[in-house]
């Protein structure tokens, strides 16, 4: 199978339209051949998570593009950068990193692309729509995008994304084409109560369990009685994608290719059908907690990005009360988000409360904790299930209000009673 | 020393050679890789403390975060990745790696896919040499 080109790929790839659109084009072809692609297919957006600076290599790559006069040609959002550009100087954040953090911010800042510095731009006015083929980048936000919006995209790495959005064009593989969308793995639920349901700590613990079994399947997740809002799915893919490669869930009545069974499989039968019962998602919830301790230095929420509705959710469970003085609480959100938050009126709820906000970043990709906090609380199953790795951290994952009661009183505190046998 | 060989697929061709480290378990390199030593650290995977630097290290695939693929182009640039990599299938997200360490180092990562059967001769501490066209040879 031999990929073709058409004119306009090809004046890119000979270097009509610049240097750096040659390289972006270069690096396209290459991926696309790699892929067995026949031909690519245009783009209307791009998400790019090449911003989160990791080290001297993908700076480099960064300021040669900058360098070569990239461009953007569809509308394009910058996930997380490394740093909080005005509070990374309250955490533990060294200088030496922060200034490298932020000549890789400047370069993507500088190819034209919307500075909204978030990995949730799919809550922001950028979100894409049923249909539309976009090239995007960050675990969380390709699986919202796909499974919530119905927009299509591949699970794109870092740097591809930017390739992307540089020449408008993507390879027609994988999820952009409707053949490739359909559910191959159904996941039954099975006796799980309504009030569980309804409680925002259920979404993190069944995504977490999707992605163990589905690895790199397209899980149909059936059986639920309530329709979950927009975080509690937000919050299923984050897990999902964490924990396995879940590009694109289907749920039936809920995301809109499944309205039924028939639609979510594209009328194929599924390859393997698995009852999901509350002892695997006791055992998934107890996986996501890292530590038996009871010590607790800081709760961080935000992973993905706080929303609005967060922030709202968040607000009346802080009100009149105030955190232990020995633990931190930290929320990671973008700066529009906080913005918003504030014209609200829940930010003064949160300060008063004694809770810390970042922007633009979070401390996955931020060196911002400082060494003695080391036992974390969370209700991210991200969070939860990355700390361990990248952050060397202790971390217990419980509910956004396990969360705030654990902060008032200066040790990890969860309530059982929808969990218990 | 009995050798096996196995045909494999080179996504990305090299020739390279090395001791294997093997698991059937997929690997974000995002949080489960130290491009600054090569050590493995998603403290979750059972390669967890192995240093696959300058290995042949052989994963079905990779999982979760889209920044596994700048993980492992730090690793290359830093000399700590391993010396090749094995999958199950095509690997998008180290295949760019790779891609981009010969773009900006001309210093691509050969990269080869095998059939899932034949995942199961692989073993942790065999000596492996793969060829440009993707023939693994392994001695025990």
């Amino acid at each position: 199978m031999t990929l073709s080109l058409n004119d306009k790929d090809m004046e890119m790839l000979r270097g009509d339209c610049g240097p750096a659109t040659k390289m972006a084009m270069s690096i396209l072809v290459r991926m696309a051949e790699v892929a067995e692609a026949k031909e690519l297919l245009d783009i209307t957006g791009a998400h790019i998570d090449s911003t989160v600076y990791i080290g001297d290599a993908g700076l480099e790559f960064a300021e040669r593009l900058a360098r070569l006069g990239a461009k953007v040609s569809v509308p394009t959002t910058l996930n997380v950068s490394g740093l909080d550009e005005h509070h990374w100087q309250e955490w533990a954040v060294p200088s030496e990193w922060a200034r490298q953090a932020h000549r890789q911010m400047l370069a993507y800042q500088s190819m034209g692309t919307i500075p909204t510095w978030t990995c949730a731009p799919y809550q922001t006015e950028m979100k894409p729509s049923f249909g539309q083929q976009i090239a995007w980048g960050e675990s969380n936000a390709i699986v919202f995008a796909n499974s919530v919006l119905g927009a299509r995209t591949e699970r794109y790495p870092d740097m591809f994304d930017i390739c992307c959005a540089i020449t408008g064009r993507a390879p027609a593989i994988g999820l952009h084409l409707t053949e490739n969308r359909a559910g191959n793995l159904l996941l039954q639920l099975k006796d799980i109560p309504e009030a569980l349901q309804h409680s925002d700590d259920f979404y993190p613990v069944l995504g977490h369990f999707i992605g163990k079994v589905s690895l790199e399947r397209i899980p149909v997740i059936n059986g639920l009685n309530i329709i979950p809002n927009e975080d509690q799915l937000k919050a299923l893919g984050a897990a999902a994608a964490s924990s396995g490669a879940v590009a694109l869930f289907h749920m039936i009545g809920v995301t809109p290719e499944a309205p039924t069974l028939e639609s979510a499989f594209q009328s194929s039968q599924p390859q393997e059908t698995i009852s999901v019962t509350m002892d695997m998602l006791r055992e998934s919830r107890r996986a996501l907690t890292h530590t038996d301790s009871e010590k607790l230095d800081i709760v961080v929420l935000g992973s993905p990005h706080f929303s609005l509705a967060e922030f709202k959710q968040l607000a009346p469970l802080v009100h009149g009360k105030q955190k232990h003085p020995d633990v931190k609480f930290l929320v990671t959100s973008s700066r529009a988000m906080t913005q918003l938050a504030k014209q609200a009126g829940f930010l003064d709820l949160l300060q008063d409360f004694g809770a810390q906000l970042t922007v633009d970043t979070c401390i996955l990709t931020s060196p911002m904790l400082p060494p003695e906090m080391k036992y974390l609380m969370t209700n991210s199953a991200k969070f939860a299930y990355y700390a361990p790795g990248l952050l060397g951290r202790q971390i217990t994952f419980g509910s956004l209000k396990d969360c705030v009661t654990s902060a008032i009183a200066g040790r990890v505190i969860r309530d059982e009673s929808l969990w218990k046998s | 020393m009995e050798k096996l060989i196995i045909q494999g697929k080179p996504f990305i061709s090299g020739s390279a050679n090395g001791i294997a480290l093997v698991s059937n378990e997929p690997l974000s390199f995002w949080g489960g890789y130290d491009w600054k030593s090569g050590e493995i650290i998603d403290r979750r995977h059972p390669l967890s403390g192995f240093n696959a630097r300058a290995k042949i290290l052989a994963i079905p695939f990779t999982r979760g975060s889209s920044t596994t693929t700048a993980v492992l182009l730090e690793a290359i640039r830093a000399g700590t990745a391993p010396n090749a990599i094995i999958t199950t299938a095509m690997d998008f997200f180290f295949a760019l790696a790779s891609v981009v360490a010969d773009e900006l180092y001309t210093t691509p990562l050969p990269l080869v896919a095998i059939a899932e059967s034949d995942f199961a001769c692989l073993h942790t501490g065999q000596q492996i040499v793969i060829d440009e066209m993707g023939s693994i040879t392994m001695t025990p």
